[in-house]
């Protein structure tokens, strides 16, 4: 059993198992941080953007002024964003079967695996992830079709010139493999891949191998997976939480026995508690707010939003904001909303019952009835003429490079009444404000991530001993900005398998049995005999059939009647067919009971006399003897057929056939 | 042989009160609880009493699997629960857990509150009812516990309808509760894999129907509301409040706005907005074309149809109502019924299926006076339609389900005896399985013949795949040899070598040494290589070996050559062989003793 790495972004991840002839890659995490390094792509003209002085280096001899501009001391590649995909050189794509999807957030790089690589195989995932994923690609796809760049810039990917650049697009790696985002026409195409599976689904591969998604908590629809055969399995744990928020609880009982735990997605914010956190956002919320000042809180559209909406739901009363605006700004806003409320199955047990009221099971159906909150597909139409400060704007994208959210950066950072509140952990909070330096707006981070901290993570493994336990490379060592954190790894025992992108790990795990079904006439006809108290073997002749890697032991088939011969004297001289050959025996003959049996058959005169290992027996009439020894039996006789088969069928009385 | 019983506590040879048992690998489960349209005595709920004389049910079920919320599938269930008492598990789908107790609610207050029954169950009752449910998603595959397993699949009929696949070891029962095998205007249609069970429990309300297209009854029924209207005529259809309702209003609503119609739409009962919401709350169980615009527009916010209100019924002018419920045994339609019965100008249309002994089941059947509560009789004049919209697979889609499953034998449930009769012979003939249709409280047995599964060591499994190679001739299969080890729970199947080590056992060997003697005037070299000619030209396909140390081997059996003493002439063999060589070594002595050919 092999694993291929082909990401190295611990929650973005994208991992490739071979087991049992399938190929299945687990994930398909798209790493966006990439875009950090390129310049915002503002929905209106900006003057002070379109004025950034191109970058020439120290000594002049590098010039790329048209590629790279520098702002605030830092350089920014001047083209449309581009994304680190996952490694598509480490193994061809083509052979893979299936791809299981873990969350929406996981599946952001699909198109790219799916499309133009010879990909025929099967996507699986839950109905929510796949229809807020596909919302997810919808708005990022619209992001960047919204504002067409033409420029693409290509020659600051010269490793020679790369060398040369400030930090960070010096150290950016594996810049040749940054691709554009893709079109409406690939999200398609790739989600018409997707097979939806429920919650402890069982789904058959090839017959060889079983998948079986089960909730993590940390999403709407959001699942780990078991991949089994009746001997072996493999846990794939991915972006699991065990906080009380909107989706359904984790189930931690169907990780046990596991051979090997593949563990990928735990949280960002080791160290910050999403409780606090949560306060500290209302707080900064209705502070900036009672100053007379704008909130802007970059978000993704679906997910921690929901947690953030309802949390304010109960505190705009408490808090005096029954009369301030909330926008909700996104191509996808209302979609996001509305299919919020529609998946009841896969919600916690409280909203669960919420809907059989019939209530909605979300309060934000609440906010839009009343007009709190309010949601726009774009700045452009109704919400020009609508908008009203001061307000609070959620939008995305969460980098700060597109999207709407750019546009409230250039609208509101130049005033120290507005705040923004970072909320997504996905991104370094100063590397995304820096192409908007300086800025005088107050910046707030707090970064919310509901997923298994290293405390959490110790406690599960121990509760469901997995043999083996297979990670990447981050955790298993502290974070680099807190070496003296040794709290902030895992440690276990044996030590977890360590991953990097391009590793190719052999999985420490043996297969030994595998199942086989026995027919019910071939069964019938077994006959056990009881070995041990508690343990009976029977001996198995059978005709194996393997089909759809679905093995069955049949009878044999008795050979046909022989033809009467014509030669009949020589039918004797024919050698016997290899029957069934004998089985291989055990235990010993005991003497004295031996002695009772052969007397009973009429064999009377027998002579025994003591050796080293055990006694001859020599029947004197016959002058045969007979060797017992504790672990085998020598009959030496004359050519008397009779005689020998009699006393062959006398040992075998005693021992026990295998 | 392992069995399968199957006992129809309800619905057996009958439509109402669906209620089966099947006992299968030594569970018990029972499948629907529901109550009996057609009766106001004890004959309403299943009899019990057949499962257990004294005392409760928990220690003989379990588990109980609601199929969906209709009363003749779940009316008796907190009957069963909390008054003959049953604490084990009751599985039902999300959108079945959420409405079910409505209609239960509903149900009460007709029976209790309306028609003033004691010793009814009470609305406690159905809330302490509705604690033991569990909730089950499509396609999960829930374990009730180590053995058994249920998994529900998509049944179409209404909203959160489930057929159930129930597993226990390699032995399988799927019941389908009531189905549909043609998407509607707002449901999708049954779908099933072909899980092959043992036993397929189906439906049979349309036996011996085959339904013209959906799309002609549809324009039947607009024309009919149509003709109606125009003459000033009231129409009313009585419904349940869920399901058929919600797709005749569709119907409706995009007929009245195509058609630019004007004259009033009602729907009667308080659940009807109510209704809508868990409509839209459960799109994901709605078909796919409501799925998918759900965002954009809703299909269950509906623009010409306002609830009604009693004094609506005697307004003038015509109009048309839904009332609840669908056979016209009680409540709303009933009332309206008798209003409108009179005058022949107005319609009612049946849309589904009535049980015997309700108003709705004697009027299609043409009576025209009815007696009524008080002796009074009541002259039918209105016009009386009948239209099949109730969402039940027909004869054809019955048979399309025994395609998709694939079942070694089928039981019919939830029919007329009749026309069960019909396609229980149908059945027969075209998929050559048995049938069966049983009666209340009969029981039907099917033996199955289930494989039992073994591990098999890889080394064996991989070895014998080696020699068969990839594609086993079908002409000369190969025999595989291995000890099955047998001990508590697991069965494995390994090498008879494995066999002995892992069980920790000595090898006994057993060994014969055969003396045979032989008239050959040859030197013992000589005879000794004679032998292996002779050996030789019998013996094809066997290894043999002549060894320079003066033995002949063939496979392992081991020929000495000695002169006797006495005479030179006479040759003493001595052939020595195990106990797994016995049939060879058998053959060989005995073939010696005749001597060798002259010819050598």
């Amino acid at each position: 059993m092999k694993l291929y790495c082909l990401s190295g972004h611990p929650t973005l991840p994208c991992n490739v198992l071979k087991f049992k002839s399938t190929t299945i890659m687990l994930d398909c995490g798209l790493d966006t941080t990439s875009v950090l390094n390129f310049l915002p792509l503002p929905l209106v003209h900006s003057p002070r953007l379109s004025k950034l002085p191109g970058w020439i280096s120290k000594d002049g001899t590098v010039n790329l002024e048209k590629e790279l501009k520098e702002c605030a001391g830092r350089v920014f590649v001047d083209s449309q964003p581009e994304f680190c995909l996952p490694e598509r050189e480490l193994l061809d794509l083509s052979t893979i079967d299936v791809i299981l999807i873990s969350n929406y957030h996981c599946m952001m790089a699909l198109p790219y695996i799916t499309e133009h690589t010879g990909f025929t195989g099967t996507v699986y995932a839950t109905e929510p992830t796949l229809q807020i994923g596909r919302l997810l690609m919808e708005e990022l796809v619209n992001f960047m079709e919204r504002v067409p760049k033409s420029q693409s810039a290509t020659c600051w990917k010269n490793k020679e010139i790369q060398r040369l650049l400030p930090c960070p697009l010096k150290d950016a790696v594996e810049v040749w493999t940054w691709k554009r985002s893709y079109s409406m026409q690939e999200v398609n195409s790739a989600l018409s891949k997707v097979q939806l599976v429920g919650y402890s689904q069982k789904v058959e591969l090839f017959g060889a191998v079983q998948i079986s998604p089960l909730s993590s908590g940390y999403s709407l629809g959001s699942s780990n997976w078991i991949i089994q055969s009746h001997h072996e399995k493999v846990s794939y744990v991915s972006g699991s939480s065990l906080l009380t928020t909107h989706p359904q609880p984790m189930d931690q009982s169907s990780l046990k026995n596991s051979d090997v735990l593949i563990l990928t997605g735990l949280t960002q914010m080791p160290t910050a508690n999403p409780d606090g956190m949560l306060g500290e956002f209302c707080n900064n919320l209705a502070m900036t707010i009672r100053a007379g000042g704008n909130v802007l809180v970059p978000c993704y559209s679906s997910g921690v939003i929901y947690d953030l909406l309802e949390c304010l739901y109960q505190f705009i009363d408490s808090a005096n904001l029954g009369t301030t605006p909330f926008y909700f700004i996104s191509p996808v806003a209302n979609s996001s909303l509305e299919f919020s409320q529609i998946f009841a199955e896969w919600l916690c047990h409280n909203k669960q019952s919420k809907v059989y009221l019939p209530e909605p099971p979300f309060p934000h159906a609440e906010l839009i009835q009343t007009n709190k909150l309010k949601h726009y597909p774009s700045i452009h139409g109704d919400f020009s003429s609508e908008f009203r400060q001061p307000c609070v704007v959620f939008t995305g994208h969460p980098s700060l490079r597109f999207g709407d959210v750019v546009h409230f950066m250039e609208l509101w950072g130049k005033s120290s009444i507005n705040t923004i509140i970072f909320t997504e952990p996905d991104f370094s909070y100063l590397d995304a404000l820096a192409p908007y330096q300086p800025l005088a707006m107050k910046c707030v981070y707090c970064p919310i991530d509901t997923r298994l901290n290293f405390h959490q993570v110790a406690k599960l493994l121990k509760e469901v001993q997995p043999l083996h336990v297979v990670c990447p490379e981050q955790y298993t060592q502290p974070p680099p900005s807190q070496s003296h954190r040794s709290d902030l790894m895992l440690e276990l025992q044996p030590p977890p398998v360590p991953y990097r992108r391009c590793s190719v790990l052999n999985l420490p795990f043996r297969r030994r049995y595998e199942r086989v079904y026995i027919l019910p006439e071939l069964a019938n006809s077994l006959v056990p005999s009881e070995i041990k108290p508690g343990i009976s073997v029977a001996t198995v002749s059978a005709v194996l059939h393997s089909k759809d890697n679905k093995h069955t032991l049949q009878s044999v088939p008795k050979p046909p009647p022989v033809p009467p011969s014509k030669k009949r004297k020589r039918v004797m001289e024919e050698p016997p067919v290899v029957q069934a050959p004998k089985p291989l025996l055990s235990g010993a003959v005991p003497l004295e009971a031996f002695l009772a049996t052969l007397q009973k058959h009429g064999i009377t005169e027998v002579k025994v006399e003591e050796t080293v290992d055990g006694h001859i027996l020599h029947l004197q009439a016959d002058d045969t003897l007979i060797q017992l020894e504790e672990d085998g039996t020598h009959i030496v006789c004359d050519n008397n057929e009779p005689l020998r088969t009699t006393l062959r069928d006398l040992v075998l009385r005693f021992l026990q056939k295998l | 042989m392992p069995e399968i019983n199957v006992t129809p506590l309800g619905a057996g040879q009958d439509v109402g009160r669906s209620c089966i048992l099947v006992s299968i690998g030594g569970k018990n489960i029972m499948l629907d609880c529901g109550m009996h349209m057609g009766y106001n005595d004890d004959r309403r709920f299943p009899d019990f009493s057949y499962i257990t004389q004294n005392g409760r049910l928990t220690e003989f079920l379990d588990c109980v699997i609601i199929s969906h919320f209709h009363l003749d599938h779940c009316g008796a269930l907190p009957y069963m629960s909390e008054m003959v008492g049953y604490d084990g598990p009751i599985y039902m789908t999300h959108p079945t857990k959420a409405i079910c107790p409505i209609l239960l609610e509903d149900f009460r207050k007709i029976t209790v509150d309306k028609k003033g029954e004691t010793n009814f169950f009470t609305s406690q009752m159905i809330k302490d009812c509705m604690k033991k449910v569990v909730p089950l998603n499509l396609h999960q595959t829930v374990q009730v516990d180590d053995e058994l397993e249920i998994k529900a699949y998509y049944a179409g009929h209404v909203l959160g309808a489930a057929m159930v696949h129930i597993k226990v070891g390699s032995e399988s029962v799927v019941y389908t509760g009531d189905y549909n095998m043609t998407p509607d205007r707002h449901l999708g249609a049954a779908w099933i894999d072909k899980c092959r069970p043992d036993i397929l429990i189906s439906e049979s309300t349309y036996a011996t129907t085959i339904r013209d297209s959906k799309r002609c009854r549809e324009r039947d029924f607009l024309k009919k509301v149509h003709e109606s209207i125009e003459r000033g005529g009231k129409v009313l259809i009585p419904v349940f409040a869920l399901g058929r309702a919600q797709e005749l209003c569709i119907l409706l609503e995009t007929f009245w706005e195509r058609m630019n119609l004007k004259a009033p739409i009602y729907f009667s009962t308080g659940l009807t907005e109510k209704a809508n919401h868990y409509y839209k709350l459960f799109i994901t169980w709605t078909n796919q074309k409501i799925r998918k615009t759900f965002v954009q527009r809703n299909m269950f916010e509906f623009k010409h149809i306002k609830p009604f209100d009693r004094s609506y019924a005697d307004n003038p002018g015509p109009m048309v109502v839904f009332a609840t419920p669908g056979m016209l045994h009680a409540g709303q339609s009933l009332q309206i019924f008798k209003k409108w019965a009179g005058n022949e100008k107005n319609m009612v249309i049946m849309p589904g299926y009535c049980v015997q002994g309700t108003i709705g089941h004697k009027i299609l059947n043409g009576q025209r006076k009815l007696e009524m509560e008080g002796r009074s009789t009541l002259d039918v004049k209105l016009q009386v339609e009948y239209m099949s919209f109730s969402a039940h697979a027909d004869a054809k889609g019955i048979m399309q389900l025994i395609r998709m499953a694939e079942p070694r034998n089928m039981l019919l449930v939830h029919g007329e005896a009749v026309k069960m009769e019909f396609l229980k012979g149908k059945i027969e003939q075209e998929f050559s399985i048995d049938c069966y249709m049983p009666a209340n409280g009969e029981t039907a047995t099917v033996t199955t013949n289930p494989s039992v599964p073994v591990d098999i060591s890889l080394n064996l499994l991989k070895r014998e795949m080696a020699l068969g190679g990839p594609l086993p001739d079908p002409k000369k299969p190969r025999t595989m040899h291995g000890t099955l080890i047998m001990k508590e729970n697991s069965l494995k199947l390994v090498s008879s070598e494995q066999a002995l080590k892992d069980l920790g056992l000595n090898e006994h060997q057993l060994r014969f040494t055969c003396r045979v003697q032989l008239q050959d005037p040859h030197s013992d070299p000589d005879t000794l290589q004679r032998i292996y000619v002779h050996l030789k030209s019998v013996l094809k396909g066997y290894t043999i070996q002549h060894l320079p140390d003066g033995t002949v081997m063939v496979e392992s059996i081991v020929i000495k050559v000695s002169s006797s003493t006495e005479d030179p002439n006479t040759k003493v063999l001595l052939l020595s062989w195990s106990y797994q060589d016995e049939d060879l070594g058998s053959f060989l002595s005995t073939l010696l003793k005749k001597g060798l050919p002259s010819g050598l």
